[in-house]
């Protein structure tokens, strides 16, 4: 399954927030949306989710989803959303009860997710005993339960410090590396965008366009820390962004 | 290096060694059980006291002792329970339709807009009436048998729970709700499994408030009608001003407010041991 953002436009009362964004989202591909902040990512992210409506334009699912996947939009949040009064097979649970999936089948489902999140140990510990870094590994969990088409991550590590962040990144590439997954990741965080995007989506300042779409050719298992050519993109996009990003600082917010 | 150098020289020529000023205690308070029951002693010390030494006039305040020696025959002679039952019972009923009633609105208002429109201005509007005026009104109504008096605790423990109850939807983490409706839950798995044990820890500090005033309403919803009852003795004895019998009750209130609070706590750590 495939989406097609075709030519979106949204306002906020007078205030044009993303205008005329039209973008492919290939299967088996992370796309990284990365752009000032205030640019509409989150928003636009949002709309793929249908979570919001666009003023103008559509969102288009290309083909059908698999027939396993019981969430085919399914999201990662930035403050991990986690229910603090289920513990965290409980919290995975959540999300598959509505499918009618309880019992034996739904133990399944949720030992598979946290063997490979490497939470199996904290099955039945609450929300306020995990550190962040946990918690986000929980709502990965979570989300791959549902067996998603496209996950929508939105600034997952945002909340994280720098190590943890580092330790999540592995994580992501690992899982990615063992089933490839479609997903369309938003972040500020340029490091994060050249260290799991296989395509980059740069976005003008408010109101957001596409500035550049930016492919990067070495498979993610095989990028690390100060590698040259991976360096030489991340400065790439800094210098598209740098302008963008000290002007959108310096705008008044009139919301 | 030479940086460093200038440091060790600044710190060569500093004299004197003060450890720094400590500034950042108080602002926050420690569980201490044993002072309430410190303070309870000394006012009944001093009341004993003053009212046996003659400079508190028996008028005034009767004394702790005889009040205690009321309240024993009270007991002893089977009447402590013959008031206190109906009393229970009176409560118990009252503040059951109130709160249920009073939680099944407030989450209605919580989560429609037209109810939320259409009733906020109503409980604003009933709410400061004192439900005690009321009571003819309610005796009319419901009877002046049972009915009235539970009409009266009820009407009483509703309007607070119904505003506490709206508040804490409204406070329910919107991006949990958002999270139940990306992963596609139901509406009615929402409101179940996200926004009402979200809007719990709300309810139940409601609940403090209206279970306080439901004790303070029955005394008032036996003042029609009620042969037997706490609020009965106690307004009985106030009539006859008789001091000891007046406290002897007002001691019964206050220890079920002790006991009703008491119960909500244990109630708070084990509905809400997710809470940090």
């Amino acid at each position: 399954m495939e989406i097609r953002i075709d030519s979106v436009s949204h306002s906020y009362g007078s205030v044009e927030v993303l205008s005329d964004i039209s973008v492919e989202i290939s299967s088996g591909l992370i796309i990284c949306l990365v752009g000032p902040s205030g640019c509409g990512k989150s928003t636009l992210l949002r709309f793929l989710g249908g979570l919001e409506l666009p003023t103008d334009g559509r969102i288009l699912q290309i083909g059908e989803p698999p027939k396993d996947s019981l969430n085919p939009l399914t999201f990662v949040f930035q403050d991990f959303a986690l229910l603090p009064w289920r513990t965290v097979s409980g919290n995975i649970s959540l999300v598959l009860e509505d499918h009618k999936i309880r019992g034996k089948e739904a133990k399944e489902i949720i030992d598979d997710v946290l063997t490979r999140t490497k939470l199996k140990d904290f099955s039945s510990a609450l929300p306020k005993q995990l550190s962040g870094g946990m918690k986000q590994r929980v709502a990965i969990a979570r989300a791959l339960a549902v067996n998603p088409a496209v996950m929508l991550m939105d600034e997952p590590l945002s909340a994280l410090d720098a190590q943890t962040r580092e330790l999540l990144m592995e994580d992501l590439v690992n899982l990615w590396s063992r089933q490839p997954f479609t997903a369309v990741y938003v972040t500020h965080n340029l490091a994060e965008a050249v260290r799991l995007g296989h395509r980059v989506i740069v976005l003008s300042r408010r109101p957001g366009q596409v500035r550049e779409i930016v492919e990067i050719d070495t498979p993610l298992d095989k990028r690390t820390v100060g590698d040259v050519q991976l360096e030489q993109i991340q400065q790439k996009l800094w210098n598209l962004m740098r302008d963008e990003a000290r002007a959108a600082d310096e705008e008044l917010v009139n919301v | 290096m030479s940086d460093m150098n200038a440091i060790r020289l600044q710190e060569n020529y500093l004299p004197s060694q003060n450890p720094v000023a400590y500034r950042g205690g108080g602002f926050s308070t420690i569980p201490l059980r044993w002072v309430g029951f410190v303070v309870f002693a000394v006012v009944l010390f001093i009341a004993e006291w003053g009212t046996r030494a003659g400079w508190i006039s028996a008028l005034t305040l009767p004394r702790p002792y005889e009040v205690l020696i009321t309240f024993q025959n009270l007991y002893t002679s089977g009447l402590l329970f013959d008031h206190l039952f109906p009393s229970l019972s009176r409560l118990f009923m009252g503040a059951l339709i109130g709160v249920t009633s009073g939680i099944s609105i407030g989450v209605l208002i919580g989560l429609f807009s037209y109810v939320r429109a259409g009733l906020v201005p109503v409980v604003a509007a009933i709410f400061p009436i004192p439900k005690i005026a009321l009571l003819p009104l309610f005796v009319i109504w419901f009877g002046i048998g049972e009915g009235s008096k539970y009409a009266l605790i009820a009407f009483g423990t509703f309007t607070p729970t119904v505003v506490a109850t709206y508040g804490a939807v409204d406070n329910v983490d919107r991006t949990l709700i958002r999270m139940g409706q990306s992963f596609g839950l139901s509406w009615f798995s929402i409101v179940r499994k996200i926004v009402l044990p979200g809007a719990m820890p709300g309810i139940l500090s409601g609940l403090r408030i209206s279970l306080a005033i439901a004790i303070i309403l029955l005394v008032a919803a036996e003042m029609l009608g009620a042969e037997f009852g706490i609020g009965a003795y106690i307004l009985e004895a106030g009539s006859l001003y008789d001091l000891e019998r007046l406290f002897a009750g007002v001691v019964i209130l206050s220890i079920l407010g002790v006991l009703v609070s008491a119960a909500l706590g244990v109630l708070e750590r084990r509905i809400l041991a997710w809470r940090i």
